[in-house]
């Protein structure tokens, strides 16, 4: 039988996401990918794959999933969940991982990650890679049209998800020392495409309020409740091109960040564009979540562009060799810095 | 229709020297660090569609580094880039370039035909249509047919094509109660334009046919038929006819061919 993952269970959303499907928007297929690419890179670097591998990407609640090759070398990114190495199907005892740190497993494990605390999104990575043909040029799935990933779709109890090795290779065990996960405290935003569709108090809102992250959102888009945002005229604009990040704002005046899978066009107007810097974290937070914005111009969201880039180019290079040795290691959880600089709801 | 030069630009950037405003005017808007809108028009317009078609391919042809792919829609079009390679400056001043004497003159789609069902068990809201235009069905389906359409536009769902021009008299608001689940197929109209559902969706179209081509296809690269720009005419076929194809079409055996588009440079629907 061919080395694979079997998915015993699903986790509650869980897909197979790698940086996206380019090239094909104007025939109104979406982009898709990594929410968060931060993780994927992160996770892909610890096991020593390319950054743009494609990767579980996981939502809330994790999968558990029984080793059907020889090894696998397996690592996590993302919110701290409890992950853990049983024996195997419904065996008792096992180890506990360590997020950020690679590790071997054998014939007949079972990898079961729980629930995600404090952050939304986790990244399994495992070394080389899945077995998945790209579609259109991507792993990403994008469900809606049952394009990529496996079968299309989120994984389901049975699925088996062919791996690309058949053992993991030898060698040491690897680890990120670092990997700062916190939402920046406001989210940052250039105005426009529309924001001369917006009144002068709807615009201020946009910047003063504190929004909260419906339970409601998905990979399409970020719904927020809170104050309804002015227009200034009608909510209906003629339908244009969307970026990642644009803020669109129907009749009721709430906002939604449009995501990975959202449509390629729209014809509601869109008042700013959260920066692409931001975006990881943004998908990263948790309904109930606290979020506000802050402005900034095209030049300094380049900036922060290129400073992203280069720390996501530079994690291959923070990867270390791991200690060996069972259980967790508190180190890498002390420095997955999860928590501080969260959006507080007394924030301004 | 010809645009003499781009001219107002949104906020940040001003006008080059040498450019004076005059009509149309393109404005840019920044849509964040990663993709920029230019807006040649206000509303939904062949013409100003067709110039949006034609910077589209002016600006494919002049392969500037560090665009990532274009969108066109009715009146704008939207660059995704990548701000590594070009900055929203760069790619501004690039554009004003592009978008001088830009013409739409010489440009043709394919031209697709299209077998269309309007039979009442697959035609919905065709009766309604009737109805609300005071025209028999017949002449409905007549109307539709009849016309030859451009696609604007893909968007929405993936292949979804918005068309136009619909005969005047079809015109209707979209439906104020929108389905939760329109058939894939489905043929459907709503103010001035017509499209076919792609995939099974929300919509708020009113339904008067249903196709069995594949306008999309997984196992196709690229899995859409239409593009912006490209013709459609819509050719009416029998209850039985449809079957007959819409089974031909599920086993991966019903394939489009575009008919020749005819000459006459920069003819449109």
């Amino acid at each position: 039988m061919t080395p694979a993952l079997r998915v015993v269970a699903p986790g509650l959303m869980t897909t197979l996401q790698d940086l996206g499907r380019r090239g094909y928007q104007s025939l109104g297929i979406p982009v898709s990918g990594a929410l968060d690419a931060v993780g994927l890179v992160a996770a892909n670097a610890v096991v020593g794959n390319a950054p743009g591998t494609g990767a579980l990407e996981i939502a809330h609640l994790g999968p558990a999933l029984l080793v059907e090759a020889d090894s696998v070398r397996v690592a996590f990114a993302g919110g701290a969940a409890a992950i853990e190495v049983l024996p195997g199907e419904g065996a008792p005892g096992g180890r506990r991982l360590a997020p950020l740190q690679s590790a071997r497993l054998e014939r007949g494990e079972v990898l079961r990650i729980g629930a995600l605390g404090q952050s939304a999104l986790g990244y399994l990575a495992v070394e080389g890679g899945f077995d998945a043909a790209p579609v259109l040029g991507s792993q990403s799935t994008y469900a809606r049209a049952g394009l990529g990933g496996f079968a299309g779709r989120a994984l389901r109890a049975g699925d088996r998800l062919p791996l690309r090795r058949a053992e993991a290779e030898e060698r040491e065990e690897g680890m990120l020392p670092s990997l700062d996960l916190a939402p920046p405290g406001r989210i940052r935003v250039v105005f426009g495409p529309q924001d001369d569709c917006f009144s002068a108090r709807g615009r201020r809102t946009l910047l003063e309020a504190t929004f909260r992250v419906s339970a409601a959102s998905d990979r399409m888009g970020m719904r927020l409740e809170g104050p309804a945002l002015e227009h200034a005229g009608g909510f209906n604009i003629v339908s244009d091109g969307i970026a990642p990040g644009s803020i669109q704002v129907p009749g009721n005046g709430l906002p939604i960040v449009l995501l990975a899978d959202r449509q390629t066009t729209g014809g509601y107007p869109k008042i700013a564009t959260v920066i692409a810097a931001d975006l990881p974290a943004l998908g990263r937070l948790v309904p109930g979540a606290s979020i506000a914005f802050a402005a900034v111009g095209i030049a300094e969201a380049e900036a922060e562009h290129r400073r992203h880039a280069a720390m996501l180019a530079a994690l291959p290079q923070r990867v270390v060799a791991a200690r060996t040795g069972p259980g967790i290691d508190p180190a890498a959880l002390l420095v997955s810095n999860l928590v501080s600089g969260v959006v507080s709801a007394h924030d301004p | 229709m010809t645009l003499q030069t781009a001219t107002r630009t949104a906020a940040t950037v001003s006008d080059p020297p040498g450019l004076t405003p005059t009509l149309p005017a393109a404005r840019f808007l920044p849509c964040g660090d990663t993709a920029l809108t230019v807006e040649l028009g206000d509303g939904v317009d062949l013409a100003v569609n067709a110039l949006v078609l034609a910077l589209a391919a002016r600006v494919r042809d002049a392969a500037v580094p560090g665009i990532v792919e274009l969108v066109p829609t009715f009146r704008s079009l939207t660059i995704h880039y990548d701000p590594l390679t070009v900055v929203h400056s760069e790619l501004e001043a690039r554009l004003l370039l592009l978008l001088s004497g830009l013409s739409a003159a010489g440009r043709t789609g394919r031209l697709w035909r299209i077998p269309v069902c309007y039979h009442d068990s697959v035609a919905p809201d065709l009766a309604e249509v009737a109805g609300r235009t005071a025209l028999a069905p017949e002449r409905v389906v007549e109307l539709h047919s009849r016309a030859a359409y451009r696609v604007y536009m893909v968007g929405f769902l993936p292949g979804f094509p918005y068309m136009g021009e619909l005969p005047r008299e079809l015109a209707l608001p979209r439906r104020e109660n929108p389905r939760t689940a329109v058939p894939a197929g489905s043929v459907a109209i709503a103010t001035t334009l017509t499209s076919v559902y792609t995939l099974e969706s929300p919509g708020g179209w009113h339904l008067v046919g249903r196709t069995p081509a594949p306008l999309w296809d997984r196992a196709r690269d690229p899995p859409v038929l239409l593009a912006a720009g490209d013709r459609v005419r819509f050719q009416p076929i029998s209850l039985d006819d449809y079957a007959a194809l819409a089974s031909r079409s599920a086993a991966g055996e019903m394939r489009l061919q575009p008919e020749e588009a005819p000459a006459g440079a920069g003819e449109l629907p």
